[in-house]
């Protein structure tokens, strides 16, 4: 009796390891794919001229490396042209976004009104409207405010991509607050404003900071709405940039193409190394807060 | 300080569903009111509308001489104690503490002051300095109450404030709640479910039934004399006996069978009705098994379940129709399930109801 | 939500009018004032926009006459047209099915792990999703290049054959899907993860002692928990998929010979680059029927997942 028993935790203790194996491989497995094009980037930064070009020995390992590429990057001044306008759209839509829907989440999770359920619902529809079904008609709008080719008409068009989402989870953030709070600031002699300042604001910190990368992550990836509407280098933020001016004519320069992308993608990668958690409760949020 | 009248007052939501059906009631300046009775009752609407958090649908309510159902929440000079504590969970206890004040402007060594001393008054002056997630489940009351007490408001509100709380931690903060009435003396409304909680906190017990007031009073004139079925079987635990019974000739007829002489002192009241269809009510601690003593009269039975409670030994069994009666006999008295059993009625404790309106004679 | 609605019916149903009433209608103009950017973002840069493309695109070419639904016509008659159509629908589906599944193992391996080296793993496995598309794209382009391919390289060593990847229809339309799935893929595994975290330990311990296999645990429990939250995250990323613009845009542009383009490239191609703004409108509203059954289906997914929750 004893025996069995013993054989069966033995065989339950085999299966547990080798599902332990299968979680390990598939995990080291999947790293090294999703890995590997940012990785093959930084090593074709890190090489010559003429390493790149060489057809033979191994394309994945760097045996001279250097600096040249981000040196002469960072010292291109268009580079920091469009590095300057990527940070000046994206700070302006961040604080932009954050304003009208922390307060709009306000109203629609805690003050009832006329309407407000057509309009939960309206935002999260608008959410679902892809950037690719608007940018035409948008860009006959922008054109004819005089926009076209200024980073104005991005900072005027990026809230599509930024303020539904934020509403959305900042909806979800309020409404989990539990509503004696809210009862108890009442009484204590809150005003509405000083109660979304003092109590929801603070509370909520988490998805304030959660819909804060969120939108900081999205105006800095966009990339339909400035390749639509941005022609000259000056007023290009750092996607089109990178993609469009670097890349010109038949010899690519792919070592500073690779540098290129890889400072352009650093600020949300930064971003993401040091806030993970408060980007991977954004993400999620849409889903588990609804 | 002062009192708070509620008169006629109606809580109607939409669809017609009336919470509150036109209660009347007097609080006195210094006086520890519970509302108590079973969820849905219309306690916490009752509650929530003197604080101003529910409007008002008809009647009115007065505190201190003034008629404040057009005051919103922050003037009317109240404070609330919540079930879930609602303490704000960025702010330092101090801070929570403080918030009200700071929001009013008062002067920073005012607020000091008032909160040094109600964390002396709560024995949390060793808190101040802490966030709420780093309190226990007693210190978060505490500190809620001290929120209340450092704003010396008019009314205390409370709204099932222990109901969060473990059984032991429940009989401290209850004696703890008292204690601090007794040492600010501030007009208290307090709301539970709880009637042993309603029982030892109160100068007045107010119990309440679908939206209506069935009762009022101190908590021994409703333990002793309560006026319908609801408050006779709701104070009191375990819960008062009921069978149908009839008067003849001076005595109980009981369904079963049984006929219990009614005492002297009672049968000019109990006289007009005989003859009709009446309950007959009495509360376990008057069922024992102890025959010595004036107006006692005897019924046997046959216990199901025992239950021995260490100072006392309830015995279950069936009675008649009603099901479950219930006894509190003395642990050394010898029962068992399936044993006849003699016990005594202590008859000058019985109870009679009329059995269509529920009042008791 | 539906709290709402009702404490509307309340406010209008009661005509007496009290100061507290007063106060409730002032806090829902302040209310209102508070939505109030909101609902100009919606209406000024949605619901118009969308409103003028259906105009723009019954306009002719250089925009000064009115024609109706010719150019759904002349769409609907392109050969190009209806491979785009092709295009964005097999793009799509197999992308989607590829990082739903993906997804679904990546989040049930991280699962399995003891929680403590979870962290580390998520954090590297999310990092494709983390990049923008349209940077992380070049990465894939100069992988794919045809002389200098470093995954040509790769498969050489097993003795593969260089494969053509941007060079010939299919292999271009692989491509495409292949970068769509890795960079969409961590996306479905974070959310798996957070649903699979969301389904109690009870329930599966509950079924371990009824004798459940751990397939069966799957089959029983998980699959039935994450139900809901697997559908939106496929309608989801089914609507975001089948718009996509910055992958093709980097890495094919559309070829070879406009059989890698999707709605979002054609529409931008012929609209902004050929400067046929009304026929781009029109491209890209074709999109618009599809998106909305997605969308229906979404909306009904989240409001059940809703009612659950309560």
């Amino acid at each position: 009796m004893s025996a069995t028993i013993g054989r069966r935790s033995g065989s339950l203790r085999a299966e547990r390891r080798w599902a332990l194996w299968t979680a390990y491989i598939s995990l080291i497995i999947a790293c090294v794919i999703f890995l590997m094009p940012p990785v093959y980037m930084l090593i074709t930064s890190l090489k010559t001229n003429a390493d790149i070009a060489n057809l033979q020995g191994n394309p994945w390992i760097v045996t001279n490396p250097t600096l040249e590429h981000y040196r002469s990057i960072i010292g291109n001044p268009l580079f920091l042209t469009f590095f300057w306008n990527s940070i000046k759209v994206t700070v302006l839509t961040v604080v932009v976004s954050m304003v009208i829907s922390v307060l709009a989440a306000f109203a629609l999770a805690r003050m009832r009104f006329w309407g407000s359920q057509w309009l939960a619902t309206g935002v999260f529809l608008t959410y679902l409207v892809p950037d690719t079904l608007l940018f035409i008609p948008l860009y006959q709008i922008v054109g004819g405010l005089g926009l076209l080719n200024n980073t104005w008409g991005l900072v005027l068009v990026y809230p599509t991509l930024t303020v539904p989402f934020c509403t959305w989870i900042m909806i979800g953030y309020f409404a989990s607050i539990p509503k004696e709070l809210d009862e108890a600031a009442l009484i204590d002699g809150a005003s509405w404003p000083q109660m979304l300042i003092k109590i929801f604001i603070p509370v909520a910190l988490p998805g304030i900071i959660a819909a804060t990368i969120f939108a900081f992550t999205v105006s800095w990836a966009a990339f339909v709405y400035p390749t639509a509407f941005i022609t000259t280098p000056d007023q290009m933020p750092l996607t089109i940039g990178v993609v469009s001016t670097l890349v010109r004519g038949d010899t690519f320069a792919w070592g500073q193409i690779m540098a290129g992308a890889l400072l352009a993608a650093l600020p949300p990668v930064i971003v993401y190394a040091f806030l993970m958690d408060y980007y991977i409760a954004g993400l999620t949020a849409g889903a588990t807060k609804g | 300080m002062a009192n708070v009248s509620l008169r006629n007052l109606v809580k109607e939501y939409d669809g017609g569903v009336q919470a509150v059906k036109g209660i009347n009631l007097d609080i006195q300046d210094h006086e520890f009111v519970v509302l108590v009775g079973p969820s849905g009752c219309g306690k916490t609407t009752t509650l929530r509308m003197i604080a101003g958090l529910e409007e008002i649908t008809k009647g009115e309510i007065d505190i201190g001489g003034n008629v404040v159902n057009d005051v919103p929440p922050r003037d009317r000079d109240i404070a609330m104690v919540f079930q879930n504590y609602a303490l704000y969970p960025h702010m330092s206890v101090y801070d929570n503490m403080a918030f009200g004040l700071t929001l009013r402007k008062f002067a920073r060594s005012e607020i000091d002051k008032r909160v040094k001393n109600a964390a002396r008054i709560l024995d949390i002056e060793a808190l101040l300095e802490r966030k709420p997630k780093a309190l226990s489940g007693g210190q978060r009351q505490r500190v809620a109450m001290g929120r209340a007490i450092v704003r010396d408001p008019k009314v205390f509100l409370f709204d099932e404030p222990l109901s969060n709380l473990d059984a032991k931690l429940r009989v401290q903060m209850r004696t703890e709640i008292k204690k601090v009435h007794q040492t600010v003396r501030t007009t208290t409304v307090y709301v539970t479910h709880d009637q042993v909680e309603a029982m030892t906190l109160a100068d007045r017990v107010v119990v309440m039934n679908h939206g209506i007031i069935e009762q009022v009073g101190p908590p021994q004139e409703l333990y002793h004399h309560p006026t319908t079925r609801f408050v006779a079987g709701f104070i009191g635990s375990p819960a008062m006996n009921f069978i149908p019974a009839r008067v003849e000739n001076d005595a109980v007829h009981l369904a079963d069978g049984t006929f219990l002489p009614i005492p002297d002192a009672r049968r000019e009241r109990y006289a007009p009705a005989a003859g009709r269809d009446l309950l007959f009510g009495i509360r376990p601690e008057h069922l024992t098994e102890q025959r010595i003593g004036p107006n006692r009269a005897d019924i046997i039975i046959t216990p199901e379940v025992i239950e021995p409670m260490g100072m006392e030994t309830l015995v279950h069994f069936h009675f008649g129709d009603a099901r479950d009666f219930c006894a509190k006999i003395d642990p050394t008295a010898h029962a068992a399930p399936g044993e006849r059993l003699v016990l005594t009625a202590d008859m000058s404790n019985m109870h009679l109801l009329d059995a269509a309106t529920g009042r008791v004679l | 939500m539906a709290d709402s609605m009702t404490a509307a019916v309340t406010a209008a149903a009661q005509p007496r009018s009290s100061s507290l009433q007063r106060l409730a209608r002032r806090r829902s103009s302040i209310a209102f004032l508070m939505t109030l950017p909101l609902i100009c973002v919606i209406l000024g840069l949605v619901v118009y926009p969308a409103g003028y493309a259906i105009y723009l695109s019954m306009l002719s070419r250089r925009m000064d006459e009115f024609v109706g639904l010719t150019q759904y016509d002349i769409l609907i008659e392109s050969d190009t047209f209806w491979l785009v159509v092709f295009q964005s629908c097999f793009f799509a589906v197999t992308a989607v099915i590829a990082k739903a599944a993906i997804g679904f193992w990546l989040a049930h391996m991280l699962h399995h792990i003891p929680t403590k080296g979870q962290r580390k793993w998520r954090g590297m496995l999310l990092v494709p999703w983390v990049i923008p598309p349209a940077l992380s794209t070049l990465g894939w382009w100069w992988m794919y290049d045809p002389t200098y391919s470093s995954l040509n390289w790769i498969l050489a060593i097993f003795a593969v054959p260089a494969v053509p990847w941007l060079g010939e229809p299919w292999w271009a339309r692989v491509s495409v899907i292949i970068v769509n799935v890795w960079y969409g893929a961590p996306f479905f595994m974070i959310m798996y993860l957070a649903a699979l975290k969301s389904v109690p330990e009870q329930l599966y311990e509950a079924a371990a002692i009824d004798g459940a296999s751990s397939w069966q645990r799957l089959r029983y429990i998980t699959l039935p928990m994450m139900q809901n939250i697997i559908s939106i995250t496929v309608l989801f990323s089914l609507i975001v998929t089948f718009a996509n613009y910055d992958i093709v845009r980097v890495l094919t542009n559309g070829g070879p010979r406009d059989l890698t383009h999707l709605f979002a490239t054609y529409a931008f191609q012929v609209g902004i680059l050929s400067g046929n703004i009304p026929r781009g409108a029109a491209v890209s509203l074709f999109m618009l029927p599809l998106l909305a059954v997605f969308a229906f289906f979404i909306l009904r997914g989240v409001n059940q997942r809703n009612k659950e929750m309560n």
